[in-house]
């Protein structure tokens, strides 16, 4: 069990501690989560209408190279521009639009595919168990970064081995939490009395028990959102996420590098963007978490 | 307790074949022939062939696999394409550099981690303790990728207290290793010392409800010495584990800091592997990489039994 606690997802830790009972749901106050709330809602918005916006080409210099945020330049160039004198603005808007494709799809088929094997797992238990755990537990035995580097050691980096890469990510993950949330709900009276009304395996699995998964693990969602993002940052900022010209967050900050003795910000703009997304995510995400618990789940 | 122990391993091993098995055939997803993509496109057919036969690509996937793993519980892991050095050699030159940056970056976590969970759990609910699971909650939000080039301009560029890169080897000079491997590892420590606060908060929390607490602090004892002699300790066992796990995740957790600082550690070893398509020597890297996981693993799930004696009566 303990493989799972710390892993870099930060899926697993949280659920498997109790809360203590002095945390009451009074106590957090939500502003914080509303903030972060307003701030995904911007920048999700920003990335789906990215080519209506008023920011400007992403892949073309708008001014002079190193140009500081907040001079002169125009909207475009509020934030600055890069080493070649493209919009900071314009690739951090591109660059979120990556980001959070990536961490969507990635993490609702990782989502989708782990928790039906967790459900199998736990509902059957035995030998499904074993195989399924087992499984698991290895795919979890290579440090994440590890794992993506390892096959775009063999595969080109493109938008599909990276999809493929962040999904085996999330995966393990979700097939512990559904195998554990499964296990609790299979041995209640309702799904007994299912099975005495002589209801199939599938009509359990589907009518009785995924109902109940369901609920608790989507709230993780934002969490692995987050963990996807910092895992697609990090292989982009080493050269082997998105290739280029789409802008990506991370290879915004490894481009910038060069020059941040001179000109900071260019690593500065996109390192802030990334840190207040996500920790948006995160607050969101323990947000929903806190309000599941209390709700009286077990 | 034997049992477990039989059933523990096993299943390590299993772990292991499957880790090993799919890392031997990552060769085979090379979309059409890995020694040609190796090569480039301007390589003779005559030494593509050379290349698929030394890989054992001209052979089935069992048949390779089977004499790879002859090779490598014997330690030989093969060579690398590129130079021709044994991999293992190469594996157990940079290791030091990579567990030095590991062991350092857990040891700053657990001494900022520590005194951040006892004040929160002493204080729970509180203005301060709702402060401290902020910046916890911050920090955990800080990847690596983010937290090394601020970290840089801040403290290398704009203090001069820290040397942008370089590596200084503990062996030579202790006090220019810290200097060295300080900044790399704070840039990892972040995010682990979010999550070791979260988890000794939570555990001290509970600890410090128990009876034998309320005991020793009605028997007049100092608040300091019941937390200290009394409450820590047994809080302190899933931090124990975690910090286990952690070790075991930070040997593949350097690759970002020291691609950044240039320190020549594993990670470096794999980015650069990478880059001039040595799959061989990837191969090696993350086998040893997942294997040395699984193995702290076991290790820590044991010593925890060991040092925690209610598991041992407790479990099944």
């Amino acid at each position: 069990m303990t493989a799972s606690v710390g892993h870099a997802n930060h899926v697993a830790p949280a659920s498997l501690v109790k809360r203590p009972s002095t945390e009451r749901l009074r106590e957090s106050r939500p502003l914080l989560f509303y903030v972060a709330l307003g701030w995904l809602g911007v920048i999700v918005l920003a990335g789906v209408f990215a080519q209506w916006l008023p920011v400007g080409p992403y892949g073309e210099a708008i001014g002079p190279p190193k140009q500081a945020p907040f001079g002169s330049g125009g909207f475009e160039a509020i934030l600055g521009t890069d080493n070649i004198g493209r919009s900071l603005l314009s690739r951090c808007v591109y660059g979120a639009r990556a980001s959070l494709v990536i961490g969507t799809i990635a993490g609702v088929t990782g989502f989708a595919i782990g928790s039906t094997l967790g459900l199998l797992a736990g509902y059957f238990r035995g030998r499904v168990d074993v195989v399924i755990t087992v499984l698991a537990d290895a795919m979890l035995a290579f440090p994440p970064l590890i794992l993506l580097l390892g096959l775009s050691a063999v595969l080109t980096p493109s938008m599909q081995t990276l999809l493929i890469g962040l999904t085996l990510l999330v995966i393990p993950s979700f097939t512990r939490l559904a195998r554990a949330n499964t296990m609790a709900w299979s041995s209640r009276e309702f799904v007994l009395a299912a099975r005495n009304m002589g209801s199939g395996h599938l009509r359990i699995i589907t009518r009785e028990i995924l109902p109940n998964v369901i609920p608790p693990l989507a709230t993780y969602m934002p969490i692995v959102i987050a963990a996807l993002i910092v895992a697609e940052g990090s292989l982009s900022f080493l050269g082997l996420g998105i290739p280029p010209p789409t802008p990506s967050w991370g290879g915004m900050i490894a481009a910038g590098q060069d020059s941040i003795e001179s000109a900071p910000f260019v690593v500065l703009v996109p390192a802030a963007v990334i840190f207040v997304t996500v920790f948006s995510f995160n607050v969101v995400g323990d947000h929903l978490r806190k309000r599941f618990d209390a709700s009286g789940h077990a | 307790m034997a049992v477990q122990l039989l059933v523990r391993l096993s299943r390590a091993v299993a772990v292991v074949l499957i880790v090993t098995v799919a890392v031997v055939s990552l060769l085979s997803l090379v979309p059409g022939s890995a020694a040609q993509v190796i090569l480039g496109e301007s390589a003779t057919p005559g030494a593509v062939a050379a290349l698929n036969a030394e890989l054992g690509l001209d052979q089935p996937l069992w048949q390779r696999y089977v004499s790879w793993l002859g090779h490598a519980v014997q330690g030989d892991l093969g060579t690398s394409l590129i130079n021709g050095q044994s991999i293992t050699a190469a594996i157990l030159e940079r290791l030091p550099v990579t567990l030095n940056l590991a062991v350092l970056a857990l040891a700053i976590a657990l001494l900022i981690a520590i005194p951040l969970a006892v004040v929160s759990a002493l204080t729970a609910g509180s203005r301060l303790d709702r402060g401290i699971n902020a910046l916890s909650s911050m920090l955990l939000s800080i990847p690596t990728f983010v937290a090394a080039p601020v970290l840089i301009y801040l403290l290398a560029m704009q203090l001069g207290a820290f040397p942008v890169a370089g590596w200084v080897p503990i062996t030579e000079d202790l006090a220019g290793n810290l200097r060295s491997a300080l900044l790399p590892a704070l840039a990892i420590a972040f995010t682990e010392i979010a999550s070791f606060h979260r988890i000794l908060r939570t555990d001290l929390i509970t600890t410090l409800g128990e009876d034998f607490v309320a005991a020793a602090r009605s028997k007049g004892l100092p608040l300091w010495y019941v937390v200290l002699r009394h409450a820590l300790r047994p809080s302190s066992f899933s931090l124990i584990t975690l910090v286990g796990v952690n070790l075991g995740r930070l040997i593949g957790g350097t690759v970002i800091v020291e691609t950044l600082f240039s320190l020549p550690g594993l990670g470096q070893l794999i980015t650069s592997s990478i880059n001039a398509r040595d799959v061989v020597m990837v191969q090696g890297i993350v086998v040893f990489m997942a294997v040395a996981y699984v193995g702290i693993n076991m290790l820590v799930d044991l010593s925890y039994s060991f040092l925690d004696p209610r598991v041992r009566v407790a479990h099944r």
